[in-house]
């Protein structure tokens, strides 16, 4: 029986009580009794909003972006498939720029410190974010991490996400750019397959180009692919084990990051 | 399955409203779907009840409204329609389109009680 109204209505089901607030006129009830739902009294209202789904991992993007602004923090997020290279290609950037700039690696994947462990090797910091089920990073976790691992003003954070062209594509963490990895070892019609990747990266990088004799990628048709979905992507080809046109790629790398300090010292 | 927690998004919004609207029940939530959008309306639909258990929208319905895509062709001007983000212009062929609709992901109605 309910408690309030004294009807036969026993509320077992879920979903049939709602709580009661301000019930202060009865010395008996506290603000967590509940009484039955009154069906026939209640009427349904439509209520109109402008709500993005995505809203409250953009509210948290928007935070990690300012504080990157004010300290000077040049941010990439890295995306691809799992095994193009995107830890070697931390790694290897790790080795050589590591002297002109501090450089911190934040690590997704669903499982394991392997990664981080990859990056501390080289002497970077690294924190690694194991992700459980979940198939991307989102900015919260992006905002806790860097607090945890202590970034350093005029410095380079690289992110690297969780090995999946699908979900990342959506999630803006606060960078400055998505930095989509794309191996010769896959297909060359990737950008077309998941173009929303392609769509929300501002670079792509080929990587594994020293395998080219070996597999059937056509390096003009992939280009040629990403720049149909985004024809402001920025390309770069290199290899990140043999080091073939990896300058490219450093060069970039330093002048974005000479950008970002010279704005933060203004 | 990033819908799991574009749909998690959704009931914490659902859960703020409920407070600052006071309602108690969600019958039906309308969502503003655009075409090119990266949401999977079958893995929404999949996960919606799952993620809304035991909350105020658990026996909530979900209505789609569907955003066709349209862009602008940066080469031509002319408002040109889009299935996929790497459609062409349908008049001059040109792929620098400027995607003017079609992205949407929000809520944009609740019946509630």
């Amino acid at each position: 029986m309910c408690g309030i109204c004294g009807c036969g209505d026993s509320g077992g089901q879920s979903g049939k009580f709602v709580p009661i607030k301000n019930m202060s006129f009865s010395p008996v009830m506290s603000s967590f009794q509940y009484h039955h739902r009154e069906d026939s009294v209640e009427k349904s209202r439509l209520i109109q909003m402008e709500v993005d789904l995505l809203s409250k991992n953009n509210v948290y993007a928007t935070k990690n972006r300012h504080y990157f602004q004010e300290h000077g923090v040049f941010v990439l997020n890295l995306v691809s498939s799992p095994g193009a290279g995107k830890t070697t290609l931390l790694v290897e950037t790790i080795k050589i720029l590591k002297n002109f700039f501090p450089i911190a690696v934040i690590e997704g994947d669903q499982q394991t410190q392997h990664d981080a462990d990859r990056i501390r090797a080289t002497g970077g910091r690294a924190l690694q974010i194991n992700t459980g089920r979940a198939c991307h990073l989102d900015a919260q976790g992006i905002g806790s991490a860097m607090m945890q691992l202590g970034i350093e003003n005029n410095s380079f954070l690289a992110i690297e996400n969780v090995g999946n062209l699908v979900c990342p594509s959506a999630f803006d963490l606060g960078e400055a750019h998505k930095v989509v990895v794309l191996s010769v070892t896959e297909g060359d019609d990737k950008p077309l397959k998941y173009a929303d990747m392609f769509y929300a990266a501002d670079v792509m990088i080929i990587n594994k180009i020293d395998l080219l004799p070996y597999v059937d990628f056509d390096v003009a048709r992939c280009i040629a692919f990403a720049l149909q979905v985004n024809p402001s992507i920025h390309i770069i080809s290199l290899s990140a084990t043999k080091g073939d046109n990896f300058g490219e790629w450093t060069h970039w790398l330093r002048s974005s990051m000479e950008k970002v300090i010279k704005s933060h010292a203004l | 399955m990033h819908e799991l927690s574009l749909l998690e998004n959704v009931r914490s919004i659902l859960e703020a409203h409920a407070l600052s609207e006071n309602f108690q029940i969600v019958e039906n939530i309308t969502l503003e779907i655009g075409a090119l959008s990266c949401v999977e309306l079958d893995a929404l639909t999949f996960a919606f009840e799952s993620v809304m258990k035991d909350s105020l929208a658990e026996h909530a319905e979900l209505t789609f409204k569907i955003i066709e895509g349209q862009g602008r062709c940066v080469q031509c001007s002319q408002l040109t329609p889009m299935s996929e983000l790497y459609d062409v212009c349908v008049h001059c062929g040109h792929f620098r389109v400027e995607i003017l609709s079609g992205l949407e992901m929000k809520i944009t109605e609740l019946k509630v009680r």
